[in-house]
């Protein structure tokens, strides 16, 4: 189970590094004729009941009033298999697009934006776990290490911050920054911001163990052979800590994803223009729409699905049964 | 035990203040204010200035937050902005909401986490013991965000429950009794979205908690004379198990914050969480402050809750608050 859950993750990984290959089409391009249009399954058996190369049927529209399309079970795309540096796309796109998850208010594939948003959500969060552990690993190893008032100073700041609810800080702190700013600088801003609010999950671990790994006879030796402080803190202490800072990474990380997601629904993460799975969400805040076209909540399902992996990658160390 | 709870109110008091003090200045510290939020809506330059002197936006920060310390010391946080209601007011209101959601998810994620917690603790293995691992993985894996829009999904097309709101128009103008019935039906969506993946939470704690208990030697012993292993579970083990359960409400009580300020967003509960929100995008800083401080207090509530609530299941607690050591209330 465990192993499978890793499997996976590196999957949803390696699927955002591939997303070009792997979306049918460009995540901003708008099909002006398919707004909010239902997924398109592929089918391998036609309606006679033979079986064929995997194929779509095309989709008409049903009712422009109430958006509603069907699939036109009279006529059948082929699907084209690693043809025009694409992974799957129809060999004939003249009846319209592949949507296989459907399209959203602007007619915009939801699945390319999927594996596009992949690309923007991890990779926040994976910046801002990576700036978590370095603030959170020196500040609990310095506490660790040094003891006293700097323990003091270093763990009361962390136990500060863990009482805070976090998402109202990193609301306060995103509300107090300039809204309209350029994508780049949005997606090191939320890296910066959440990673502000989850070093103390870091740090106290890493003080946990290196407060008692200073004590051990290894990091003695290491002392008395004329190592610098630093040298013990950095080559010795903060390596034990290794297994800790993994679980912890494992941890913060769906939760940096959700945060994303939370600030982009609200309307405070990422425009619309840039696809990641909180601005995509956000055209889903309409109960109407949630109603009527329940595709749209596909970016909840992935994140459910990271969640779960992560968990159950550490569902072992959590539980001690 | 009064001392105790002497040093507990100054501390909680301390947070309220460091926290409200600080909403209050980053918000006054950040780039445009109120004002700027209203340039482009064809108001002159001059009127600007008027709105601006009259919340005491154009003087030196540290006078404005002195006065505004005073004032809030004496219980008057100012006026809203964007309102124009005394933040009191407003924030009474909407925390009284919040409060009701927050205190109906965390009863129902008690009443399911913690039996499922003693179930899976007492018992290694077992069908029912299996499946609610298995479930509380995956609710574990379902924030409120994602609950609360698939409820409402759900709701929508079903018609089952209302997908939204916390009172139909008019609903308390037939009597009281019809007022809580309509409450009744708006409460269990953002509740249920807010206490699914809290249940869960509990559901490990205590698992851990009991299972701990269990092995230890008087568990053992007690079961070794021949009692039976319900009766061990019920009258021996529980109680001591219950401490860091207990422990964590305390600091349950963020999470329980941050997830309502979501499921609020989602599901149109008109709660602190939606006000803050709104005070924070409209630039409006006393209104920020005072939601903070509400917020705030709630918080140093829950753990003072929890605290007593440990110190009730377990005597070497009371001993520790009572010696004044430091640690297990910090």
């Amino acid at each position: 189970m465990r192993t499978l859950a890793a499997a996976s993750l590196a999957l949803v990984a390696l699927v955002a590094l591939a997303a070009p290959v792997l979306a049918p089409n460009d995540p901003g391009e708008t099909f002006r004729a398919f707004l909010y249009a239902p997924p398109m399954r592929p089918h391998v058996v036609a309606a006679d009941g033979t079986w064929h190369w995997p194929f779509v049927h095309p989709l008409r529209l049903v009712s422009r009033l109430e958006q509603r399309y069907d699939e036109d079970p009279g006529r059948s795309v082929p699907l084209q298999f690693f043809a025009g540096g694409k992974l799957a796309r129809l060999a004939d796109d003249r009846d319209g697009p592949w949507l296989p998850l459907g399209a959203d208010r602007e007619g915009r594939d939801l699945l390319s934006r999927l594996l596009f948003g992949a690309r923007t959500s991890l990779g926040v969060a994976v910046l801002a776990t990576l700036a978590a552990i370095l603030i959170g690993a020196t500040a609990g190893g310095l506490a660790g290490y040094r003891g006293g008032l700097v323990d003091e100073a270093i763990m009361r700041l962390a136990e500060f911050v863990l009482v805070l609810p976090a998402v109202y800080v990193v609301l306060a702190l995103r509300a107090a920054l300039p809204l309209v700013l350029p994508s780049w600088a949005v997606f090191s801003l939320m890296a910066g911001i959440f990673a502000l609010v989850g070093w103390p999950w870091v740090a106290r671990a890493v003080r946990a163990v290196v407060a008692t790994e200073r004590t051990k006879d290894y990091a003695a030796a290491a002392v008395s052979l004329g190592a610098s402080r630093a040298r013990v803190l950095f080559g010795h202490l903060l390596p034990a800590c290794r297994g800790l800072v993994g679980a912890q990474a494992i941890l913060l990380l769906p939760s940096f994803i959700l945060a994303e997601a939370t600030l982009s629904y609200v309307g405070l993460g990422f425009p619309d223009t840039v696809p990641s799975w909180g601005s995509m969400l956000h055209q889903a805040s309409d109960v109407n729409v949630i109603a009527e076209f329940p595709w749209m909540l596909a970016p909840a399902a992935a994140i459910f699905a990271v969640t779960l992996a992560a968990n159950l990658v550490i569902e072992r160390s959590s539980r001690t049964v | 035990m009064v001392r105790y709870l002497g040093r507990r109110v100054i501390a909680a008091a301390v947070l309220v203040a460091v926290v409200s003090s600080g909403a209050l200045l980053l918000t006054r510290l950040a780039p445009g204010d109120f004002a700027s939020e209203l340039f482009g809506t064809g108001v002159s330059a001059g009127s600007m200035a008027q709105e601006r002197a009259r919340y005491g936006l154009d003087r030196p920060i540290a006078s404005q937050y002195l006065e505004w310390l005073g004032r809030a010391a004496r219980l008057d946080f100012g006026v809203s902005i964007v309102y124009h209601r005394p933040v009191v007011e407003l924030v009474r209101q909407r925390a009284a909401n919040t409060a009701i959601l927050a205190l109906a998810a965390l009863l129902l994620a008690t009443a399911m986490g913690l039996p499922a917690g003693i179930v899976t603790g007492s018992r290694r293995r077992g069908a029912l013991a299996s499946v609610i691992r298995g479930l509380s993985v995956v609710l574990l894996s379902l924030p409120s965000l994602i609950t609360s829009l698939v409820l409402v999904m759900v709701a929508a097309r079903t018609g089952w429950l209302p997908t939204g709101g916390m009172q139909s128009a008019g609903a308390w103008d037939a009597g009281t009794l019809s007022g809580l019935a309509d409450l009744a039906r708006h409460l269990p969506l953002p509740a249920l979205a807010i206490a699914l993946p809290l249940a869960a939470m509990i559901e490990r704690v205590q698992s851990q908690s009991l299972g701990e208990v269990m092995a230890m030697p008087f568990a053992l012993s007690t079961l070794a004379r021949g009692v039976p292993r319900r009766r061990l579970v019920w009258r021996d083990a529980l109680r001591p198990s219950i401490g860091p359960v207990a422990s964590t409400y305390g600091f349950v009580l963020g999470g329980l914050l941050s997830g309502s300020f979501v499921v609020e967003v989602v599901t149109a509960w008109p709660g602190l969480g939606r006000l803050m929100y709104d005070a924070l995008r409209a630039r409006d800083l006393y209104l920020v402050a005072g939601c903070a401080a509400a917020g705030s207090v709630f918080l140093a509530l829950g753990s003072l809750l929890s605290d007593l609530v440990s110190a009730w299941a377990d005597p070497r607690v009371r001993q520790r608050q009572a010696g004044g050591a430091p640690g297990a209330a910090e």
